[in-house]
């Protein structure tokens, strides 16, 4: 059932990346995230079932797997429009190859977890759903500092390799920002009331996570705008890459 | 029947003689009515009529009445494929000055509304508008500007976005400057601000935009409260230092110089929150996207060729439709008269189960016919083969 759904989602996940290479396929691409997302939603689904209703996404792999699927419906839901191509060019080649590991690591197998604890799924599937936020939300602020690159430096070709005005990319930054950072904040919640409870030590990777929210809650409060804006987009974002790759393995579980 | 056309366009006439042969949609939609199945597209750059039962000679009068002159050196005249593959290029925007102008599908539509033609040229108008829908929906020649002014206005909307709401301060009143002042408006923008060094002629640019006329003293003052600054003064000097310009960091502001020597001190694009565009900027970007629309002219020329071969195929397809008529009313005819025969020998049921069974024979029995015919008069064949279905099914010589 699992190896039915993977397939056409990586088909369709593999064929928008390489769709958006093109104007002209732009449409095409948009409908292989479209047919992709709806595979893969089928796919956990089929994973929820094969587990019995336990969390099948425990392991890092399953974790990258559930990334792939909040990052590409964050996606769907913000960025999907033919002026936003730049933008799937960026995100779709990156949810193929992730996929592709999440399978590799077998995180899209129906395999039962030990997470019997309400309290750690919450705490994972929040954060996971805010760092898929903030992974597209720095995609928006990469393009906006290119586009306003390219309007300053008075490219010729502005008007014919277009990206979405600068005030649009601003906008959907801010806002897939804004729905992230009560993820990030509930997440950490969640897991420092579980440390408490089991009596577990503060480590490297909740030091940098703190980090990021501090940058995102500033951006926030301060509501900076142009450039500004987007360098803080990209340095929280930095922080939570360090805090998601460079220290998977210190985490407390 | 065949389609003509006859009518002059830039290609081969000078714009004094385009000037008198054009009519207004009235006077055009008068022409053609009163020369019964045609349709006169006249606009800045062309007039042409394109008909069908009328005779040439009577097309050709007209457009020499209104030229005053004898027309034989300029005048084109194309028929049947050729003037429908013209129309349809026209519409696609591909004969016009700037390749993929919009503006002229309109025209073609309107001239066809306007008109009473016969169904060849109403079929053929047809075809042209949905060709030209096809070309700026499925190619992007439309897309780009094709004007300093367009592409000042397209600039500014990809710092924006939407322009609605979005305020203009125009200083100068240089042509090209009005024309970007008038696009940025067309986009939504509101026109708040005109100086100029002669106040009247501030005031009454202001007064056809709805804008306010100040002096050339204030700009630094109102800089606060604009989003985009559009300067065109023949002043020999820069007229705004970087240093008047107040703090954009919040809200960007866009500026676009178009005078010569240029008005706006060039360190105004290293300003945060600042962007900057001279004429030279401009053109270059306007050489730029007029590339873009010829390289989609290409794929526009494929979807136009394409509509061509969906007209040829139509019309082919006329030549058949008598044979293919007579044919299926000969076998009808055959039909009840025979049923008529056992009419008297035969219970209602059973003559309406025959009624139905012979119905279905005869249907299957011309369908292939039918499709063969129709596939052949795609071809060079088709009439051949109409009248050999006339020969060895003695059907009359008559047209529906």
């Amino acid at each position: 059932m699992v190896e039915a759904f993977f397939w056409p989602a990586l088909l369709g996940y593999g064929e928008a990346a390489v769709a958006y290479a093109s104007m002209r396929t732009t449409r095409a691409a948009t409908w292989g995230v479209r047919l992709g997302w709806l595979a893969q939603t089928a796919l956990l689904i089929a994973q929820v079932v094969g587990t019995d209703g336990d969390f099948p996404w425990s392991s890092w792999a399953g974790t990258l797997n559930l990334f792939v699927w909040f990052l590409v419906g964050t996606y769907l839901i913000w960025g999907c429009r033919p002026r936003f191509r730049l933008l799937g060019l960026t995100v779709m080649p990156l949810a193929a190859s992730l996929f592709l590991v999440a399978r590799i690591g077998g995180g899209t197998n129906a395999r039962v977890s030990h997470y019997g604890d309400l309290f750690l799924v919450l705490h994972v599937g929040m954060l996971t759903a805010a760092f898929a936020g903030f992974t597209l939300a720095a995609g928006l602020a990469a393009l906006y500092l290119w586009q306003e690159h390219r309007l300053k430096g008075r490219a010729p070709d502005i008007l014919k390799m277009r990206l979405p005005p600068l005030a649009s990319l601003e906008f959907l930054a801010w806002r897939t920002i804004l729905v992230s950072v009560p993820l990030l904040t509930l997440g950490l919640l969640i897991g420092v009331i579980r440390q408490q409870r089991d009596g577990g030590t503060f480590d490297e990777r909740e030091l940098i996570t703190l980090f990021a929210w501090i940058v995102y809650g500033g951006l926030l409060a301060s509501r900076p705008t142009g450039r500004r804006a987007a360098c803080l987009a990209l340095g929280g974002f930095a922080l939570v890459v360090i805090a998601r790759v460079a220290l998977a393995g210190s985490h407390f579980t | 029947m065949t389609l003509t056309l006859v009518g002059l366009s830039h290609h081969v006439a000078p714009l004094a003689l385009r000037e008198r042969v054009t009519l207004e949609p009235t006077a055009a939609a008068g022409l053609a009515r009163s020369l019964g199945d045609a349709v006169c597209l006249s606009t800045c750059n062309r007039t042409e009529i394109y008909f069908g039962e009328v005779e040439e000679r009577e097309a050709v009068a007209a457009l020499e009445t209104l030229a005053g002159e004898h027309l034989d050196g300029v005048l084109y005249r194309l028929h049947d494929d050729s003037a429908a593959l013209h129309l349809f290029r026209v519409a696609a925007g591909l004969d016009s000055l700037v390749p993929g102008e919009a503006e002229i599908l309109g025209q073609v539509r309107s001239a066809y509304e306007a008109a009473t033609p016969g169904p060849l040229v109403g079929q053929v108008f047809r075809q042209a508008v949905v060709v030209g829908k096809r070309v700026r929906t499925q190619t992007s020649i439309g897309e780009s500007p094709a004007s300093v002014s367009s592409a000042a206005a397209a600039l500014a909307a990809q710092v924006f976005g939407d322009l609605h709401g979005r305020r203009v301060f125009l200083i100068g009143a240089g042509r090209i400057g009005e024309l970007a002042a008038a696009n940025l408006a067309s986009r939504g923008a509101e026109i708040a601000y005109v100086a100029n060094r002669t106040v009247d002629t501030a005031r009454e640019l202001a007064n056809r935009f709805g804008g306010e006329a100040v002096g050339l003293d204030e700009i630094p003052a109102r800089l606060a409260e604009v989003d985009v600054v559009v300067s065109s003064t023949s002043a020999p000097e820069p007229i705004l230092q970087a240093r008047e310009v107040p703090s954009r960091r919040r809200a960007p502001l866009f500026f676009i110089d178009i005078a010569v020597p240029r008005d706006l001190d060039g360190a105004i694009a290293k300003l945060d929150g600042c962007f900057l565009y001279d004429i030279d900027d401009l053109e270059a970007v306007v050489a730029e996207t007029m590339a873009l629309r010829h390289a989609e002219a290409a794929r526009a020329e494929q979807l136009v060729a394409d509509e061509g071969e969906r007209f040829r195929a139509w019309r082919a397809s006329l030549d058949v439709v008598p044979a293919i008529a007579s044919l299926r009313a000969h076998a009808e005819e055959i039909r009840t008269s025979e049923l008529a025969k056992l009419d008297r020998r035969m219970s209602d049921d059973a003559l309406r189960t025959l009624e139905s069974v012979t119905s279905q024979i005869l249907n299957k029995l011309l369908h292939l016919p039918t499709i063969r015919m129709k596939e052949a008069a795609v071809t060079a064949d088709g009439a051949e083969y109409a009248d050999a279905v006339r020969y060895l099914f003695g059907l009359e010589e008559e047209t529906p």
